[in-house]
């Protein structure tokens, strides 16, 4: 049967195509309110990550940067809203997050103007290796707690006079700032993939020479997306090391970055919702995996049949779960009559 | 520092820099010749710690044989485990993106981390070195030195020249250098080129696996062993430029040097110093010391 035709306004079918992220957004905000405390928590930790990945996807997707040091960025901003917190008093978001980024966003414009010297398998390779060398500082030196890692006494609120707007000690505020920090960093990535900034990284993506040729100088463009990369990382990072309270070495080992470029590619790079949904999808993995109920005690050596699940992912499904709707519906289209 | 905690510094940097070298050549001819970045190359050298540990008690026992047969046995299994690698999870890598590799060989680092806690466990072991290499020599009075470290560093040298050798004087070394610049046109020539990278895939394998065995006497057998060598044998392919096996040697021994001497002198940031020497060569440098084409 076919359905008769409608016609719907352009404006209007342009508005249409946004509803699956407008319904995206509508559960996320009401989940609270039905989810337990657990799950609640499993989805803060997911749009964390979904933080995180979107802004590895500038890198990667935007820019055809594969970073594998990323975690660096993350875990410089965790650790500096550690260390710029006071020990006695709840800080004050306005003067933590805007040093706690700029602390970021410096040192991914130092170790960028270092790495961008090179490209392609090398770069892979220096990202990861000055992301080691940042896990040394915090691992080696009495800098920051050693091995140990710091606690944070006090979570950041923001008050003006005697009025506590927003209090991020408390599960719910700190649930919805981490959804208003996804959706404001999921907008500013699609307003920089729309505008001449984000045209000239993709074009850097799909050929430099040519880039070059045609009188762009590639470089500060390339420097520009990963000091802005490891800025939106230093979000993730900052969200994350309020959540938790706590900050150790490991959030920057290079299991992070692996953990994080996973992420990408299991939602699928070149989208802004590939990070999103890989990150939902990455999280519900390593909590199947990781539960007894599901494994027994074969669930303490998760990570096995997660490493299984990635070269599976890589082998069978490169472009990610965003990808797979239109793989079935390849699948499930009538083969055309011969003769 | 008197002269001979001197010269033992500068044994222990030349030992550690040629214990790298091993590691770290496989990863450069794999990226040079293959073009795949291999993040599983530090967790072959850990497996042939482990394994080490595993074949000289059971060479002992059955063969009546010690480490060296255990090395033998451990050598020719290295060489088999890397041709299946190559055959199930590589092969179709090559014409993948960097980013597919990545994460591929990041799963298998996973995979073959955890076989190794299934099958060996969480502990720290030792192994112990051949009764005729186990002594010290004496040096300078009251210095000693380890007469296995010593040895290490015959075997890496052996090694080294024997690699050399292959490469600049055989057939199949010859066939490796055309196949590194030009993939096609070496298949035009009628070399079975996949045939070629699966023979450097697993010759890679087995020096790492190879480094991992001479290198269990000298320091204890511990899980994520393989990712410290893994990053280090990073920094020596980004130092040395990709692809060349000269410059991975004189790379390995820079690092060496600085790690070792690191340690001697500003011991609380000798991790950092290396990826310092790193990001000065980066400066200097990007296509690293020894890159040709």
């Amino acid at each position: 049967m076919k359905l008769p035709r409608i016609a719907i306004p352009p404006a209007i079918g342009r508005l249409l195509k946004f509803w699956p992220l407008a319904a995206a957004l509508v559960v996320l905000a009401l989940f609270p309110h039905i989810g337990g405390g657990f799950y609640v928590d499993l989805v803060l930790t997911t749009m964390i990550l979904a933080i995180f990945a979107l802004s590895l996807e500038l890198l990667v997707g935007g820019t055809g940067l594969v970073s594998f040091g990323h975690a660096a960025f993350f875990g410089i901003a965790a650790y500096a809203t550690v260390l710029l917190s006071a020990k006695t008093d709840a800080p004050s978001l306005a003067w933590l997050l805007p040093p706690v980024l700029a602390i970021a966003a410096i040192a991914a414009c130092v170790i960028g103007a270092l790495c961008l010297r090179t490209r392609g398998i090398y770069f892979i390779m220096v990202t990861l290796a000055f992301a080691q060398m940042t896990y040394f500082v915090f691992h080696d030196t009495s800098l920051a707690g050693g091995s140990d890692g710091l606690y944070l006494y006090a979570k950041p609120r923001l008050a003006i006079g005697d009025v506590t707007l927003l209090d991020l000690g408390r599960p719910m505020t700190l649930y919805y700032a981490t959804l208003g920090c996804l959706v404001v960093v999921y907008a500013l990535l699609a307003l920089i993939g729309r505008a001449r900034f984000g045209q000239a990284l993709a074009g850097i993506k799909s050929n430099e020479q040519r880039m070059r040729a045609s009188g762009f100088s590639t470089y500060p463009y390339k420097l520009a997306a990963f000091t802005l990369a490891g800025a939106l990382a230093g979000v993730a990072g900052f969200l994350h090391a309020v959540k938790d309270g706590f900050v150790n070495p490991e959030i920057l080992a290079w299991h992070q970055s692996g953990a994080v470029l996973l992420t990408l590619i299991l939602g699928g790079i070149g989208t802004l919702r590939g990070p999103v949904l890989g990150a939902f999808v990455f999280v519900l993995l390593k909590e199947v995996f990781q539960s007894e109920a599901v494994f027994g005690a074969f669930a303490r050596h998760w990570q096995l049949p997660l490493g299984l699940a990635i070269i599976a992912c890589v082998a069978l499904m490169p472009n990610g779960v965003v990808a797979l709707p239109a793989r079935f519906r390849r699948l499930r289209m009538p083969i055309p009559h011969a003769g | 520092m008197d002269l001979a905690v001197f010269l033992v510094q500068c044994l222990n940097a030349i030992q550690y820099g040629l214990l790298l070298f091993l590691v770290a050549s496989g990863l450069t001819l794999i990226f040079g010749i293959l073009g795949i970045i291999n993040l599983a190359h530090g967790s072959f050298y850990m497996i042939g710690a482990y394994l080490a540990y595993a074949l000289a008690p059971w060479a002992a026992a059955n063969v009546g044989g010690g480490f060296f047969v255990a090395l033998g046995i451990g050598i020719v299994l290295s060489i088999a485990f890397g041709y299946v690698l190559e055959w199930a999870f590589v092969s179709y890598l090559y014409e993948r993106e960097h980013l597919q590799q990545v994460l591929m060989t990041y799963g298998l680092i996973l995979v073959l981390e955890e076989l190794r806690s299934i099958l060996a466990g969480d502990d720290v072991h030792g192994v112990a070195p051949p009764a005729w290499l186990a002594g010290t020599v004496p040096l300078g009075g009251v210095m000693t030195y380890a007469v296995y470290r010593l040895f290490m560093s015959g075997v890496c040298m052996a090694v080294a020249l024997a690699l050399y050798l292959v490469i600049t004087r055989t057939r199949v070394g010859m066939a490796i250098r055309a196949g590194a610049s030009n993939r096609e046109m070496v298949q035009a020539l009628g070399i079975d080129i996949r045939l070629l990278y699966r023979i450097v895939f697993a010759g890679g394998v087995a020096l790492a696996v190879f480094a991992g065995m001479i290198a269990a006497p000298a320091s204890s057998v511990y899980p994520g062993m393989g990712n410290q060598v893994l990053i280090l044998s990073f920094v020596v392919v980004v130092i040395g430029g990709i692809g060349s096996v000269r410059g991975a040697l004189t790379a390995s021994l820079l690092v060496g040097f600085v790690d070792t001497f690191g340690k001697v002198f500003m011991p609380q940031i000798a991790g950092l110093l290396v990826y310092v020497l790193m990001a000065a060569i980066l400066l200097w440098r990007p296509e690293g010391l020894f890159r040709t084409a």
